[in-house]
Protein backbone atom coordinates (compact mmCIF):
# COMPACT_ATOMS: atom_id res chain seq x y z
CA UNK A 1 0.00 0.00 0.00
CA UNK A 2 1.59 3.34 -0.84
CA UNK A 3 1.68 6.40 1.74
CA UNK A 4 -0.96 8.21 -0.07
CA UNK A 5 -3.60 5.46 -0.12
CA UNK A 6 -2.57 4.84 3.87
CA UNK A 7 -3.42 8.40 4.23
CA UNK A 8 -5.83 8.31 2.41
CA UNK A 9 -7.67 5.41 4.49
CA UNK A 10 -6.56 7.03 7.83
CA UNK A 11 -8.34 10.64 6.73
CA UNK A 12 -11.73 8.57 5.92
CA UNK A 13 -11.46 6.43 8.84
CA UNK A 14 -10.63 9.40 10.92
CA UNK A 15 -13.66 11.92 9.75
CA UNK A 16 -16.11 8.72 9.82
CA UNK A 17 -14.86 8.11 13.99
CA UNK A 18 -15.52 11.99 14.53
CA UNK A 19 -18.82 11.83 12.48
CA UNK A 20 -20.36 9.05 14.57
CA UNK A 21 -19.25 11.15 17.66
CA UNK A 22 -21.19 14.39 16.49
CA UNK A 23 -24.06 11.63 15.35
CA UNK A 24 -24.01 10.88 18.92
CA UNK A 25 -24.20 13.60 20.69
CA UNK A 26 -26.24 15.22 18.57
CA UNK A 27 -29.02 12.78 18.72
CA UNK A 28 -28.91 13.11 22.57
CA UNK A 29 -29.04 16.47 22.46
CA UNK A 30 -32.10 16.60 19.77
CA UNK A 31 -33.73 13.50 21.75
CA UNK A 32 -33.54 15.46 25.03
CA UNK A 33 -34.54 18.81 23.60
CA UNK A 34 -37.14 17.06 21.48
CA UNK A 35 -38.91 15.76 24.29
CA UNK A 36 -38.31 18.46 26.85
CA UNK A 37 -39.17 22.01 24.81
CA UNK A 38 -42.59 21.61 24.38
CA UNK A 39 -43.44 21.31 28.04
CA UNK A 40 -41.38 24.52 28.64
CA UNK A 41 -43.38 27.29 29.71
CA UNK A 42 -43.14 30.21 31.83
CA UNK A 43 -45.52 28.46 34.49
CA UNK A 44 -43.48 25.11 34.16
CA UNK A 45 -40.50 27.14 34.92
CA UNK A 46 -42.29 29.38 37.68
CA UNK A 47 -44.38 27.40 39.84
CA UNK A 48 -43.80 24.61 42.66
CA UNK A 49 -44.18 21.25 41.66
CA UNK A 50 -47.31 19.20 42.44
CA UNK A 51 -47.02 16.28 44.67
CA UNK A 52 -50.13 13.86 42.79
CA UNK A 53 -51.51 16.37 40.67
CA UNK A 54 -50.84 17.01 37.30
CA UNK A 55 -49.50 20.63 35.79
CA UNK A 56 -46.71 20.60 38.38
CA UNK A 57 -43.87 22.85 37.91
CA UNK A 58 -40.05 23.26 38.71
CA UNK A 59 -39.93 26.68 40.27
CA UNK A 60 -38.35 26.19 43.35
CA UNK A 61 -35.95 23.57 41.51
CA UNK A 62 -34.47 25.94 39.07
CA UNK A 63 -34.07 28.50 41.27
CA UNK A 64 -32.18 25.74 44.10
CA UNK A 65 -29.95 24.99 41.34
CA UNK A 66 -29.10 28.58 40.70
CA UNK A 67 -28.45 29.57 43.84
CA UNK A 68 -26.54 26.66 44.97
CA UNK A 69 -24.32 27.43 42.02
CA UNK A 70 -23.58 30.65 43.28
CA UNK A 71 -22.96 29.56 46.77
CA UNK A 72 -20.49 27.56 45.56
CA UNK A 73 -18.66 29.32 43.11
CA UNK A 74 -18.63 31.91 46.67
CA UNK A 75 -16.79 29.36 48.62
CA UNK A 76 -14.83 27.77 45.58
CA UNK A 77 -13.38 30.98 43.64
CA UNK A 78 -11.34 32.84 46.33
CA UNK A 79 -9.88 29.28 47.60
CA UNK A 80 -9.48 27.96 43.93
CA UNK A 81 -7.58 31.42 43.06
CA UNK A 82 -5.57 31.20 46.13
CA UNK A 83 -4.69 27.95 45.67
CA UNK A 84 -3.56 28.20 41.92
CA UNK A 85 -1.49 31.42 42.25
CA UNK A 86 0.16 29.55 45.01
CA UNK A 87 0.88 26.40 43.09
CA UNK A 88 2.12 28.52 39.67
CA UNK A 89 3.77 31.67 41.16
CA UNK A 90 4.93 30.60 44.93
CA UNK A 91 5.29 27.03 45.36
CA UNK A 92 8.72 25.64 44.72
CA UNK A 93 8.64 22.99 42.06
CA UNK A 94 9.45 19.61 43.52
CA UNK A 95 7.69 16.86 45.94
CA UNK A 96 5.11 18.99 47.71
CA UNK A 97 3.89 20.62 44.70
CA UNK A 98 3.78 17.40 42.28
CA UNK A 99 1.88 15.82 45.83
CA UNK A 100 -0.41 18.77 46.15
CA UNK A 101 -0.96 18.43 42.27
CA UNK A 102 -1.44 14.58 42.84
CA UNK A 103 -4.20 15.11 45.50
CA UNK A 104 -6.11 17.94 43.47
CA UNK A 105 -6.11 15.20 40.36
CA UNK A 106 -7.56 12.59 42.71
CA UNK A 107 -10.04 15.03 44.24
CA UNK A 108 -11.41 15.54 40.91
CA UNK A 109 -11.99 11.96 39.60
CA UNK A 110 -13.69 10.92 43.10
CA UNK A 111 -17.27 9.47 42.11
CA UNK A 112 -19.66 12.23 42.98
CA UNK A 113 -21.44 9.55 44.71
CA UNK A 114 -18.67 8.61 47.72
CA UNK A 115 -18.74 12.36 47.82
CA UNK A 116 -22.47 12.47 48.57
CA UNK A 117 -21.99 9.76 51.14
CA UNK A 118 -18.76 11.67 52.56
CA UNK A 119 -20.47 14.57 52.80
CA UNK A 120 -23.46 13.27 54.70
CA UNK A 121 -21.08 11.64 57.12
CA UNK A 122 -18.98 14.65 57.77
CA UNK A 123 -20.65 17.49 56.83
CA UNK A 124 -24.51 16.64 56.95
CA UNK A 125 -24.11 14.76 60.34
CA UNK A 126 -20.37 15.50 62.13
CA UNK A 127 -20.74 19.07 61.91
CA UNK A 128 -24.41 19.12 62.06
CA UNK A 129 -24.97 21.41 58.89
CA UNK A 130 -28.36 19.12 58.31
CA UNK A 131 -29.38 18.21 54.55
CA UNK A 132 -28.41 21.85 53.46
CA UNK A 133 -27.55 24.09 50.53
CA UNK A 134 -24.83 25.21 52.42
CA UNK A 135 -23.90 21.34 53.15
CA UNK A 136 -24.29 20.90 49.39
CA UNK A 137 -22.39 23.66 48.15
CA UNK A 138 -19.08 22.18 50.33
CA UNK A 139 -19.64 18.46 48.45
CA UNK A 140 -19.99 20.63 45.15
CA UNK A 141 -16.73 22.82 46.28
CA UNK A 142 -14.87 18.93 46.40
CA UNK A 143 -15.20 18.94 42.81
CA UNK A 144 -15.32 22.02 41.59
CA UNK A 145 -12.20 23.28 43.37
CA UNK A 146 -9.54 20.88 41.50
CA UNK A 147 -10.82 22.42 38.44
CA UNK A 148 -10.33 26.04 40.00
CA UNK A 149 -6.86 25.27 40.98
CA UNK A 150 -5.69 23.80 37.59
CA UNK A 151 -7.45 26.64 35.61
CA UNK A 152 -6.32 29.33 37.54
CA UNK A 153 -2.60 27.83 37.85
CA UNK A 154 -2.55 26.79 33.70
CA UNK A 155 -3.71 30.66 33.31
CA UNK A 156 -1.14 32.22 35.44
CA UNK A 157 1.31 29.94 34.10
CA UNK A 158 0.58 31.17 30.21
CA UNK A 159 1.32 34.61 31.41
CA UNK A 160 4.82 35.90 28.75
CA UNK A 161 7.02 35.57 31.66
CA UNK A 162 8.96 39.21 30.13
CA UNK A 163 5.64 40.68 31.64
CA UNK A 164 6.19 39.71 34.88
CA UNK A 165 9.83 40.60 34.81
CA UNK A 166 8.89 44.04 33.49
CA UNK A 167 7.03 44.75 36.15
CA UNK A 168 9.76 43.30 38.64
CA UNK A 169 12.75 45.12 36.98
CA UNK A 170 10.17 48.47 37.71
CA UNK A 171 10.68 47.52 41.47
CA UNK A 172 7.12 46.24 41.97
CA UNK A 173 6.33 43.66 45.02
CA UNK A 174 5.43 40.33 43.77
CA UNK A 175 1.92 40.40 44.95
CA UNK A 176 1.56 43.60 42.79
CA UNK A 177 3.04 42.07 40.00
CA UNK A 178 1.14 39.33 40.38
CA UNK A 179 -2.90 41.36 41.32
CA UNK A 180 -1.99 44.57 38.60
CA UNK A 181 0.11 42.77 35.63
CA UNK A 182 -0.50 38.77 35.58
CA UNK A 183 -4.32 38.69 37.07
CA UNK A 184 -5.31 41.12 34.23
CA UNK A 185 -4.40 38.97 31.57
CA UNK A 186 -4.84 35.69 33.25
CA UNK A 187 -8.63 36.53 33.80
CA UNK A 188 -10.29 35.91 30.70
CA UNK A 189 -9.26 32.09 30.27
CA UNK A 190 -9.40 32.25 34.57
CA UNK A 191 -13.15 33.37 33.62
CA UNK A 192 -13.81 31.13 30.88
CA UNK A 193 -13.10 27.69 32.83
CA UNK A 194 -15.14 29.08 35.92
CA UNK A 195 -18.10 29.29 33.61
CA UNK A 196 -17.35 25.90 32.40
CA UNK A 197 -16.85 24.68 35.99
CA UNK A 198 -20.47 25.69 36.85
CA UNK A 199 -21.58 23.84 34.22
CA UNK A 200 -21.00 20.44 35.97
CA UNK A 201 -21.69 21.69 39.11
CA UNK A 202 -25.30 23.05 38.04
CA UNK A 203 -25.86 19.22 36.36
CA UNK A 204 -24.52 16.81 39.73
CA UNK A 205 -26.67 15.32 41.41
CA UNK A 206 -25.68 12.18 42.76
CA UNK A 207 -23.45 14.14 45.33
CA UNK A 208 -26.51 15.96 46.53
CA UNK A 209 -28.73 13.70 47.19
CA UNK A 210 -27.58 13.32 50.67
CA UNK A 211 -26.12 16.97 51.08
CA UNK A 212 -28.69 19.78 49.90
CA UNK A 213 -31.47 16.34 50.07
CA UNK A 214 -34.34 15.56 48.09
CA UNK A 215 -36.68 18.01 49.21
CA UNK A 216 -37.61 21.82 49.67
CA UNK A 217 -39.26 23.52 52.20
CA UNK A 218 -42.58 25.59 51.04
CA UNK A 219 -40.88 28.90 50.09
CA UNK A 220 -42.18 32.53 50.35
CA UNK A 221 -40.40 34.14 46.93
CA UNK A 222 -41.45 37.04 48.94
CA UNK A 223 -39.67 36.85 52.27
CA UNK A 224 -35.44 38.05 51.31
CA UNK A 225 -34.29 37.57 54.83
CA UNK A 226 -31.47 34.93 54.81
CA UNK A 227 -32.01 33.87 58.14
CA UNK A 228 -35.72 33.31 57.69
CA UNK A 229 -36.42 29.37 57.58
CA UNK A 230 -39.18 29.98 54.38
CA UNK A 231 -36.91 32.26 52.93
CA UNK A 232 -35.03 31.14 49.36
CA UNK A 233 -31.89 32.58 50.39
CA UNK A 234 -31.94 31.04 53.84
CA UNK A 235 -28.71 28.61 52.80
CA UNK A 236 -29.08 26.10 56.18
CA UNK A 237 -32.83 25.26 54.27
CA UNK A 238 -32.67 22.02 52.69
CA UNK A 239 -33.07 22.15 48.73
CA UNK A 240 -33.83 20.02 46.12
CA UNK A 241 -31.94 21.39 43.21
CA UNK A 242 -33.29 20.67 39.54
CA UNK A 243 -30.75 17.30 38.67
CA UNK A 244 -32.50 15.71 41.45
CA UNK A 245 -35.65 16.98 41.21
CA UNK A 246 -35.76 14.88 37.25
CA UNK A 247 -33.59 11.65 39.57
CA UNK A 248 -36.82 11.77 42.32
CA UNK A 249 -39.63 11.95 39.88
CA UNK A 250 -38.45 9.49 37.59
CA UNK A 251 -37.83 7.11 40.14
CA UNK A 252 -40.86 8.15 42.55
CA UNK A 253 -42.78 10.46 41.03
CA UNK A 254 -46.60 10.24 41.46
CA UNK A 255 -48.11 12.79 39.61
CA UNK A 256 -49.55 11.69 36.59
CA UNK A 257 -47.58 13.86 33.91
CA UNK A 258 -43.97 13.05 35.36
CA UNK A 259 -42.53 12.03 32.50
CA UNK A 260 -43.47 14.96 30.95
CA UNK A 261 -42.11 16.89 33.95
CA UNK A 262 -39.09 14.98 33.79
CA UNK A 263 -38.57 15.42 30.40
CA UNK A 264 -39.06 19.16 30.41
CA UNK A 265 -36.89 19.80 33.09
CA UNK A 266 -33.80 18.14 31.51
CA UNK A 267 -34.32 19.96 28.91
CA UNK A 268 -34.00 23.37 31.20
CA UNK A 269 -30.81 21.74 32.45
CA UNK A 270 -29.24 21.12 29.56
CA UNK A 271 -30.23 24.22 27.71
CA UNK A 272 -28.61 26.27 30.76
CA UNK A 273 -25.82 24.07 30.43
CA UNK A 274 -25.66 24.95 27.16
CA UNK A 275 -26.10 29.04 27.72
CA UNK A 276 -23.43 28.87 30.37
CA UNK A 277 -20.66 27.32 27.55
CA UNK A 278 -21.84 30.08 25.10
CA UNK A 279 -21.65 32.03 27.48
CA UNK A 280 -18.13 31.58 28.51
CA UNK A 281 -17.16 31.96 25.03
CA UNK A 282 -18.57 35.16 24.12
CA UNK A 283 -17.47 36.58 27.25
CA UNK A 284 -14.06 35.15 27.06
CA UNK A 285 -13.59 36.64 23.79
CA UNK A 286 -14.99 39.90 24.79
CA UNK A 287 -12.38 39.97 27.80
CA UNK A 288 -9.33 39.02 25.84
CA UNK A 289 -10.43 41.80 23.37
CA UNK A 290 -11.18 44.33 25.82
CA UNK A 291 -7.12 43.34 27.31
CA UNK A 292 -5.43 43.03 24.58
CA UNK A 293 -6.38 44.95 21.61
CA UNK A 294 -6.91 48.73 21.33
CA UNK A 295 -10.16 49.81 22.55
CA UNK B 1 37.19 61.14 36.40
CA UNK B 2 33.17 60.27 36.38
CA UNK B 3 31.56 58.94 39.59
CA UNK B 4 31.21 55.46 39.62
CA UNK B 5 27.76 54.97 39.91
CA UNK B 6 27.85 50.98 39.96
CA UNK B 7 31.04 48.30 40.02
CA UNK B 8 31.25 44.67 40.64
CA UNK B 9 33.77 42.93 42.95
CA UNK B 10 34.83 39.36 42.08
CA UNK B 11 31.48 39.04 40.65
CA UNK B 12 30.54 35.26 39.83
CA UNK B 13 27.28 33.41 38.76
CA UNK B 14 26.14 29.88 38.50
CA UNK B 15 23.35 27.98 37.13
CA UNK B 16 23.53 24.88 38.91
CA UNK B 17 27.25 23.47 37.89
CA UNK B 18 27.51 25.62 35.17
CA UNK B 19 29.86 28.51 35.84
CA UNK B 20 28.54 31.06 33.86
CA UNK B 21 29.78 33.97 35.11
CA UNK B 22 34.04 34.42 36.20
CA UNK B 23 35.37 36.99 38.72
CA UNK B 24 34.16 39.98 36.89
CA UNK B 25 35.15 42.85 38.75
CA UNK B 26 34.13 46.34 36.60
CA UNK B 27 33.23 49.74 37.67
CA UNK B 28 30.25 51.76 35.55
CA UNK B 29 30.88 55.59 35.52
CA UNK B 30 27.50 58.26 35.59
CA UNK B 31 26.53 59.18 32.28
CA UNK B 32 28.73 57.15 30.11
CA UNK B 33 27.11 53.86 28.14
CA UNK B 34 29.05 50.76 28.38
CA UNK B 35 28.80 48.30 26.03
CA UNK B 36 28.98 44.49 26.75
CA UNK B 37 30.58 42.09 23.49
CA UNK B 38 30.90 38.38 23.22
CA UNK B 39 29.97 35.99 21.59
CA UNK B 40 26.47 34.02 22.41
CA UNK B 41 26.89 31.97 25.73
CA UNK B 42 29.75 34.28 26.86
CA UNK B 43 27.99 35.53 30.01
CA UNK B 44 27.37 39.07 28.93
CA UNK B 45 23.35 38.75 29.78
CA UNK B 46 23.58 36.93 32.33
CA UNK B 47 26.34 39.20 33.99
CA UNK B 48 23.72 42.36 32.94
CA UNK B 49 20.89 40.53 34.70
CA UNK B 50 22.53 39.65 38.45
CA UNK B 51 23.44 43.89 38.14
CA UNK B 52 19.13 44.48 39.05
CA UNK B 53 18.85 41.02 40.92
CA UNK B 54 16.59 39.23 37.82
CA UNK B 55 18.44 35.99 37.79
CA UNK B 56 16.55 35.77 41.76
CA UNK B 57 13.51 34.52 39.27
CA UNK B 58 15.53 31.77 37.78
CA UNK B 59 15.82 28.73 39.74
CA UNK B 60 19.23 27.05 40.85
CA UNK B 61 21.25 30.57 40.02
CA UNK B 62 23.62 31.55 42.33
CA UNK B 63 25.33 34.70 42.63
CA UNK B 64 28.89 35.20 44.34
CA UNK B 65 30.92 38.57 44.76
CA UNK B 66 29.77 42.28 45.24
CA UNK B 67 27.97 44.39 43.50
CA UNK B 68 28.33 47.93 45.08
CA UNK B 69 25.73 50.63 44.51
CA UNK B 70 26.62 53.69 46.55
CA UNK B 71 27.94 52.28 49.32
CA UNK B 72 25.60 49.59 49.54
CA UNK B 73 26.57 45.97 48.44
CA UNK B 74 23.41 44.80 46.82
CA UNK B 75 24.14 41.80 46.19
CA UNK B 76 23.98 41.23 49.98
CA UNK B 77 20.28 39.04 50.78
CA UNK B 78 19.24 41.15 53.34
CA UNK B 79 19.35 44.12 50.66
CA UNK B 80 15.49 45.06 49.54
CA UNK B 81 15.81 44.24 45.83
CA UNK B 82 12.33 46.06 45.42
CA UNK B 83 14.84 49.99 46.23
CA UNK B 84 17.22 48.29 43.87
CA UNK B 85 15.36 47.60 40.80
CA UNK B 86 13.73 51.24 40.97
CA UNK B 87 17.27 52.64 41.26
CA UNK B 88 18.65 50.71 38.22
CA UNK B 89 15.84 50.29 35.34
CA UNK B 90 15.98 47.59 32.66
CA UNK B 91 14.98 47.12 28.72
CA UNK B 92 14.93 43.92 27.19
CA UNK B 93 15.58 42.43 23.92
CA UNK B 94 12.04 42.09 22.69
CA UNK B 95 9.60 45.16 23.70
CA UNK B 96 7.16 43.69 26.43
CA UNK B 97 4.97 46.63 27.00
CA UNK B 98 2.57 46.26 29.38
CA UNK B 99 -1.03 44.87 28.55
CA UNK B 100 -2.75 48.56 29.62
CA UNK B 101 -2.65 52.02 28.23
CA UNK B 102 -0.04 54.15 26.76
CA UNK B 103 -0.45 56.23 29.56
CA UNK B 104 -0.71 53.27 32.30
CA UNK B 105 2.72 51.72 31.42
CA UNK B 106 4.53 54.99 31.86
CA UNK B 107 2.36 55.52 35.41
CA UNK B 108 1.76 52.39 37.03
CA UNK B 109 5.15 52.53 38.33
CA UNK B 110 5.61 56.01 39.94
CA UNK B 111 1.82 55.86 41.08
CA UNK B 112 3.50 52.54 43.33
CA UNK B 113 5.96 54.44 44.04
CA UNK B 114 3.91 57.28 46.13
CA UNK B 115 2.72 59.48 43.51
CA UNK B 116 -1.05 59.33 43.99
CA UNK B 117 -1.07 63.46 42.46
CA UNK B 118 -3.14 63.05 39.29
CA UNK B 119 -1.38 66.02 37.55
CA UNK B 120 2.36 65.17 38.99
CA UNK B 121 1.54 61.66 36.76
CA UNK B 122 0.73 63.57 34.09
CA UNK B 123 3.65 65.05 33.95
CA UNK B 124 5.86 62.51 34.69
CA UNK B 125 4.37 60.54 31.62
CA UNK B 126 4.79 63.54 29.14
CA UNK B 127 8.52 64.11 30.85
CA UNK B 128 9.65 60.29 30.29
CA UNK B 129 7.86 59.82 27.26
CA UNK B 130 9.20 62.92 25.43
CA UNK B 131 13.13 61.92 27.00
CA UNK B 132 12.43 58.71 25.10
CA UNK B 133 11.51 60.19 22.18
CA UNK B 134 8.14 59.18 21.67
CA UNK B 135 6.15 61.90 23.27
CA UNK B 136 5.43 63.79 19.36
CA UNK B 137 3.83 60.25 17.91
CA UNK B 138 1.71 59.05 21.50
CA UNK B 139 0.41 62.43 23.10
CA UNK B 140 -2.84 61.45 21.05
CA UNK B 141 -3.47 58.18 22.14
CA UNK B 142 -2.41 57.79 25.67
CA UNK B 143 -5.35 56.15 26.24
CA UNK B 144 -5.06 53.56 23.71
CA UNK B 145 -3.43 50.42 24.19
CA UNK B 146 0.29 49.85 24.16
CA UNK B 147 0.30 47.18 21.98
CA UNK B 148 -1.39 49.15 19.49
CA UNK B 149 2.06 50.48 18.83
CA UNK B 150 4.64 49.20 16.48
CA UNK B 151 7.97 47.39 17.66
CA UNK B 152 10.01 50.31 18.11
CA UNK B 153 7.60 52.24 19.46
CA UNK B 154 6.66 49.81 21.83
CA UNK B 155 10.97 49.77 22.71
CA UNK B 156 10.84 53.25 23.59
CA UNK B 157 7.97 53.06 25.70
CA UNK B 158 9.51 50.21 27.84
CA UNK B 159 12.38 53.36 28.13
CA UNK B 160 10.54 55.76 28.68
CA UNK B 161 8.27 53.12 31.49
CA UNK B 162 11.79 52.33 33.20
CA UNK B 163 12.66 56.20 32.92
CA UNK B 164 9.65 56.82 34.87
CA UNK B 165 10.44 55.24 38.09
CA UNK B 166 13.83 57.83 38.30
CA UNK B 167 16.44 55.58 37.97
CA UNK B 168 20.12 55.93 37.66
CA UNK B 169 21.26 53.23 35.66
CA UNK B 170 19.34 51.53 32.97
CA UNK B 171 20.20 48.24 31.57
CA UNK B 172 20.01 47.21 27.85
CA UNK B 173 20.08 43.88 26.71
CA UNK B 174 20.45 44.34 23.21
CA UNK B 175 17.57 46.92 23.43
CA UNK B 176 17.75 46.85 19.42
CA UNK B 177 18.34 44.01 18.10
CA UNK B 178 14.56 42.16 17.46
CA UNK B 179 14.15 45.83 15.57
CA UNK B 180 14.17 47.43 12.02
CA UNK B 181 17.16 49.89 10.95
CA UNK B 182 15.37 52.62 11.16
CA UNK B 183 13.83 51.77 14.28
CA UNK B 184 17.09 50.46 15.51
CA UNK B 185 18.72 53.72 14.35
CA UNK B 186 16.21 55.59 16.60
CA UNK B 187 17.08 53.65 19.49
CA UNK B 188 20.76 54.40 19.07
CA UNK B 189 19.76 58.27 18.80
CA UNK B 190 18.11 57.75 22.03
CA UNK B 191 21.07 56.00 23.70
CA UNK B 192 23.13 58.99 23.45
CA UNK B 193 20.43 61.50 24.87
CA UNK B 194 19.43 59.13 27.28
CA UNK B 195 23.56 59.58 27.96
CA UNK B 196 23.52 63.08 29.57
CA UNK B 197 21.35 61.46 32.34
CA UNK B 198 21.78 58.34 33.00
CA UNK B 199 24.73 55.16 33.35
CA UNK B 200 23.83 53.13 30.94
CA UNK B 201 24.78 49.85 30.67
CA UNK B 202 23.82 47.81 27.18
CA UNK B 203 24.11 43.98 25.86
CA UNK B 204 24.66 43.82 22.15
CA UNK B 205 25.58 41.47 19.73
CA UNK B 206 26.53 44.41 16.82
CA UNK B 207 29.79 45.26 17.04
CA UNK B 208 28.69 48.85 14.55
CA UNK B 209 26.75 49.87 17.28
CA UNK B 210 28.65 49.43 20.17
CA UNK B 211 31.42 51.21 18.50
CA UNK B 212 28.83 53.94 17.64
CA UNK B 213 26.98 54.34 21.11
CA UNK B 214 29.34 53.46 23.88
CA UNK B 215 32.23 55.22 26.11
CA UNK B 216 33.53 52.33 27.33
CA UNK B 217 33.82 48.68 25.80
CA UNK B 218 34.11 45.03 27.86
CA UNK B 219 34.61 41.87 25.56
CA UNK B 220 33.41 38.88 27.54
CA UNK B 221 34.59 35.27 26.82
CA UNK B 222 33.36 32.41 28.56
CA UNK B 223 32.58 33.85 31.13
CA UNK B 224 35.41 35.77 31.47
CA UNK B 225 36.29 39.13 30.96
CA UNK B 226 39.30 39.20 28.47
CA UNK B 227 39.79 42.89 28.11
CA UNK B 228 37.69 46.21 29.20
CA UNK B 229 39.08 49.52 28.04
CA UNK B 230 38.17 53.00 26.07
CA UNK B 231 35.35 51.90 23.26
CA UNK B 232 38.17 54.00 21.10
CA UNK B 233 41.08 51.81 22.62
CA UNK B 234 38.89 48.30 21.98
CA UNK B 235 38.26 48.83 18.17
CA UNK B 236 41.42 50.39 17.30
CA UNK B 237 43.93 48.89 19.11
CA UNK B 238 43.16 45.85 21.29
CA UNK B 239 45.86 44.92 23.92
CA UNK B 240 44.24 41.43 23.71
CA UNK B 241 44.84 39.26 20.80
CA UNK B 242 41.13 37.37 21.75
CA UNK B 243 39.31 40.83 21.32
CA UNK B 244 40.73 42.13 17.95
CA UNK B 245 40.29 38.38 16.40
CA UNK B 246 36.45 38.63 17.52
CA UNK B 247 35.96 42.45 16.24
CA UNK B 248 37.61 41.89 13.44
CA UNK B 249 35.17 38.85 12.73
CA UNK B 250 37.26 35.65 13.61
CA UNK B 251 34.96 34.07 15.40
CA UNK B 252 31.60 34.18 17.71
Amino acid sequence: MSAKTADKIATAVIITLAGFIVLIMAGLLGFILYRGVGHISFDFLTSAPQTIKAGGGIGPQLFNSLYLLILTMIITIPLGLGAGIYMSQYAKPGKITDFIRLIVEVLSSFPSIVVGLFGLLVIVNMFGFGFSLFSGALALTVFNLPLMVRITEQAMASVPQAQKEASLALGLSKWKTIKSIMLPIAFPVILTGTILSAGRVFGEAAALLFTAGMSSPRLDFGNWNPLSPTSPLNPFRPAETLAVHIWKINSEGLAPDAPEIAAGASAVLILTVLIFNLLARYIGRLMHKKFTATK
Amino acid sequence: MHNIELSTKDLNVFYGEKHAVKDISLDFAAKQVTALIGPSGCGKSTFLRSLNRMNDLIDGAKITGEIWLGDENINDPKTDVVLVRQKIGMVWQRPNPFHKSIYENIAFGPRYHGIRDKRKLDQIVEESLTKAAIWNETKDRLNKSALSLSGGQQQRLCIARSIAVSPNIILMDEPASALDPISSAKIEELIADLKQEYCIIIVTHNMQQAARVSDKTAFFLMGDLVEYDDTSKIFTNPSEKRTSDYISGRFG
